[in-house]
């Protein structure tokens, strides 16, 4: 009987968000106070819904109940109790539970954290948020239930795929899920905004930690999820353009520019109807990447679950809330350009390169994602567009934007001179050159590009700490304000992830082996000693476990147990490599096939991967970077509009 | 023209192609191979991973066989490539993997990391034979019959169910036949 609970609950879950979706929208037309005030309570009994229905879907999984589908898909009574709660959003189903339960959480946080807003501004937020759940819910019920009973019921469940049997898992769809659903909140805002008619500054303040937030949570999930498919694919890559991975990567690139174009509003007035546009695309991007990943257009590897006949209801979906959104831009954009002028040199110019190049970016992406899909719509075939395409147009695109950043955090607002720029920055250029030439010259094999990555990372992160340096020095103190601080953080992340994809891309080594018990090979300055293979017993699974044991100079470094696991349930097997990580290189070891009968001999992958953490270690900088930028107090002082303004000394800068 | 209305055009546009899109992705479209009831092209190639060694069309003359036409850079192939396991672990006909236009270790990792269904793994570097075939796009599917006899073609993605209605039906009717 439970699971029929959590489909009521999520019924009645629908039936707030019409309510939400519509009192307060019209209290907010009528002027009707009562019915604006609506909006708090229908969000937060939403949520509450949601995770009672979430909930009792998780209990179904907990306690092993066959007798429901999804369940019984994607269970099985040998899976350990972790993997039983992550195995909720393994598959469609669930996942769009956890989108919905997720929208929702944000629904309830801007409901309780936004009561300094105008009162008629925050109805509409609310309301429109309340429709993108209405759309939500509804997907969820007439196509994606999660609560089917199967009748007659199963006996054993037909186990969750191996692949999604990790740690990655449990963390990687919800923070990604954080940040795509996330960005609806600035979605909201702006369509709020549109619909007030009078399109001012304010909404873009409101918004920002908003924002923020939410790409500080994408950013994370990306990350996550490259990690994910490094330790877990087994065969050492980190990212592979593939379509769902793109569908994460363009609204990610967007937030980026919408973040940075918010700045230049907020502060100048200026891009004003750009902000809106990126802000309804983030968003828009983000759903976009649902239908793909979902709808089965596009094929991929992540596609887990896919169904032509959802993708109808997406598509629909997509158009009412983006078409309506862009009419309504049309509709009701102001005309005019607003904000002030500003000069070639300044940092206005040096944010619209940001942004162009993001936008760019993102285009590009979508078009490589789509091309494939634009020639089967012509009849021409099926074809793959893949990492050369997006490799080389990534790398070009990014040489502006490197260049141009350290001079953007320098630069003035309206008006800067160029030789008062030259004369702040010569230090950080000329010691990052230092930097990429030494580099270079320890290890020529790397190559010129590598050897210019590394400069322009430097050149970002020496820049961004030599500027916290010279604001330091000016005030005379030693306390870094928060906004700075936060914008030396994410850009510090993006100069350490230059460096180590620089690095890992140009100094890797890879080398496929026969190799036999006792059988020992040297690759970059380490021995790797293959010591045989043992069977070991997992809780659903049987494994081949080799030991290799990894020395340099004589000293054993580690040793590393890579697998070869064969699921019984659904018959697959799995290569779980063995990674030694450190912070200046990995190790990694990855079993391959048996080649003989007597099972003496394996195909054995080794890798040595420099610098391949600093990848995830700038993604984590920018993350924090995010974060602490939606945590600044002004965003928190200047949104009480009628409230005094609370004693508060700290000085706003950037 | 107004420039605020040009991004709700775009989307216009992309919905438009997004529908195309679904529509493909219910009924794959299927073009008749003029190559159907005619002799499998000729092929001598190497196999993959597996130097000094080499296959050709006559050393399969005899009994039915799968032509499975893949590489490592085909996107489409790795969705495909459960259902060619699924379909080897029947063991009901030889499958013949085409690797096309590829790198070797690309193709060997690929192999390693998503599992091997095929019986034998032949290397068309070049991608001569997958002209002489009449393939234009990964992945592709032949069936041939133990006379050498093209009987079935299918471009694209392999589904379960092309594998039922279309191929075991025919590999039935051949053993009924001999």
């Amino acid at each position: 009987m439970t699971v029929e609970l959590g489909q009521i609950s999520l019924m009645a879950a629908l039936l707030t968000a019409l309510t939400l979706g519509l009192l307060p929208m019209i209290g907010s037309y009528t002027g009707n106070r009562r019915l604006m005030a609506v909006s708090t309570t229908a969000s937060l009994i939403q949520c509450l819904l949601l995770f009672i229905s979430f909930g009792i879907l998780t209990s179904a999984f907990v306690m092993q109940d066959f007798s429901v589908e999804y369940v019984a898909r994607n269970s099985n009574s040998l899976l350990p109790m972790s993997y039983r709660y992550s195995a909720v959003w393994s598959a469609h189903e669930g996942s769009l539970l956890l989108w919905e339960l997720i929208l929702c959480l944000w629904i309830a946080a801007v409901a309780l954290f936004s009561k300094r807003l105008p009162e008629v501004f925050r109805a509409r937020v609310l309301a429109v948020l309340g429709w993108v759940s209405v759309g939500f819910l509804l997907f969820i019920m007439l196509t994606s239930n999660p609560f089917g009973r199967l009748i007659p019921s199963a006996v054993e469940g037909m186990d969750l795929n191996p692949l999604l049997q990790d740690f990655g898992l449990i963390i990687h769809p919800p923070m990604l899920y954080m940040g795509y659903v996330g960005f609806s909140v600035a979605f909201a805002f702006a369509v709020a905004a549109l619909l007030g008619g009078e399109v001012s500054r304010d909404w873009v303040r409101w918004s920002r930690p908003w924002t923020l937030v939410a790409w500080a949570f994408l950013t994370l999930g990306i990350a996550l999820g490259s990690w994910w498919a490094y330790y877990e694919l087994g065969w050492g890559g980190y990212w592979f353009w593939d379509p769902v991975e793109n569908a994460s990567f363009m609204p990610w690139l967007v937030g980026t520019a919408l973040i940075h174009s918010q700045a230049v509003t907020e502060k100048r007035g200026a891009f004003g109807n750009w902000t809106l546009l990126l802000a309804l695309s983030a968003f828009s991007l983000s759903l976009l990447g649902t239908f793909l990943v979902r709808s089965g257009v596009l094929t991929s590897v992540h596609a887990f679950a896919s169904d032509p006949t959802r993708g109808i209801f997406i598509l629909g979906y997509l158009a009412v809330v983006v078409g309506g959104s862009l009419t309504l831009y049309a509709a009701r954009a102001p005309k005019m350009i607003q904000g002030g002028g500003f000069a070639g040199l300044s940092r206005e110019t040096f944010l619209l390169i940001n942004n162009l190049v993001f936008a760019v970016l993102a285009a590009m992406v979508l078009t490589g994602t789509l091309y494939p899909l634009l020639i089967d719509a012509l009849g021409a075939g099926k074809i793959s567009v893949g990492p050369p395409y997006f490799g080389l147009l990534f790398s070009w695109l990014l040489v502006p934007m490197v260049l141009a950043l350290p001079i953007g955090i320098y630069s003035r607002w309206q008006q800067d001179s160029a030789s008062r720029l030259a004369g702040k920055l010569r230090a950080p250029l000329l010691l990052s050159v230092v930097v990429g030439a030494s580099a270079w010259f320890m290890k020529q094999e790397m190559g010129l590009i590598a050897a210019i990555g590394i400069t322009g990372g430097a050149w970002v992160i020496l820049a961004s700490l030599f500027y916290v340096g010279q604001l330091l020095k000016r005030k005379n103190s030693l306390i870094i304000p928060g906004s700075v601080l936060a914008m030396t953080l994410a850009h510090a992340g993006l100069g350490v992830f230059l460096i180590g994809l620089s690095v890992t891309s140009s100094l890797s080594s890879e080398k496929h082996l026969r190799m036999e018990a006792g059988d020992k090979y040297e690759m970059s300055g380490y021995t790797f000693e293959f010591t045989g293979i043992s069977k070991v017993q997992g809780p659903n699974y049987m494994a081949d476990e080799g030991e290799f044991i990894i020395s340099k100079g004589g000293r054993e470094v580690t040793r590393l147990h890579p697998q070869k696991r064969e699921y019984a349930q659904r018959g697959n097997t799995m290569t779980e490599a063995a990674i030694d990580p450190g912070f200046l290189r990995d190790l990694y070891v990855s079993l391959g096939e048996p080649l003989d009968q007597s099972g003496r001999a394996w195909a054995v992958r080794i890798y040595h991967k420099p610098f391949i953490r600093w990848i995830w270690l700038g993604a984590i900088l920018i993350t924090a970077g995010g974060l602490l930028a939606a945590g600044n107090k002004r965003y928190r002082r200047k949104m009480a509009v009628k409230k005094p303004v609370q004693a508060s000394t700290e000085e706003v800068t950037a | 023209m107004n420039s605020r209305i040009v991004p709700l055009m775009a989307f216009v546009a992309l919905v438009v192609l997004l529908i195309v899109g679904l529509n493909i992705a219910d009924h794959k479209t299927d073009l008749p191979s003029p190559l159907i009831d005619k002799p499998v092209p000729a092929f001598d190639l190497p196999v993959l991973a597996t130097p000094g060694q080499k296959m050709s069309k006559e050393s399969l003359l005899g009994k039915p066989y799968l032509v499975n036409f893949w590489g490592s850079w085909c996107v489409t192939c790795r969705a495909e490539h459960p259902v060619v396991t699924e379909l080897a672990k029947l063991n009901a006909v030889y499958i013949v993997g085409m690797n096309f236009r590829d790198d070797e270790t690309d193709a060997v990792n690929w192999l390693r990391r998503w599992g091997d269904p095929y019986d034998v793994s032949l290397v068309d570097a070049d991608g001569r034979v997958s002209v002489d075939f009449g393939v234009y796009a990964a992945p592709e599917t032949f069936l041939v019959d133990p006379s050498g006899t093209i009987v079935f073609k299918h471009l694209g993605q392999l589904t379960w169910d092309i594998v039922q209605t279309e191929i075991l039906p025919r590999l039935a009717n051949m053993e009924s036949g001999s």
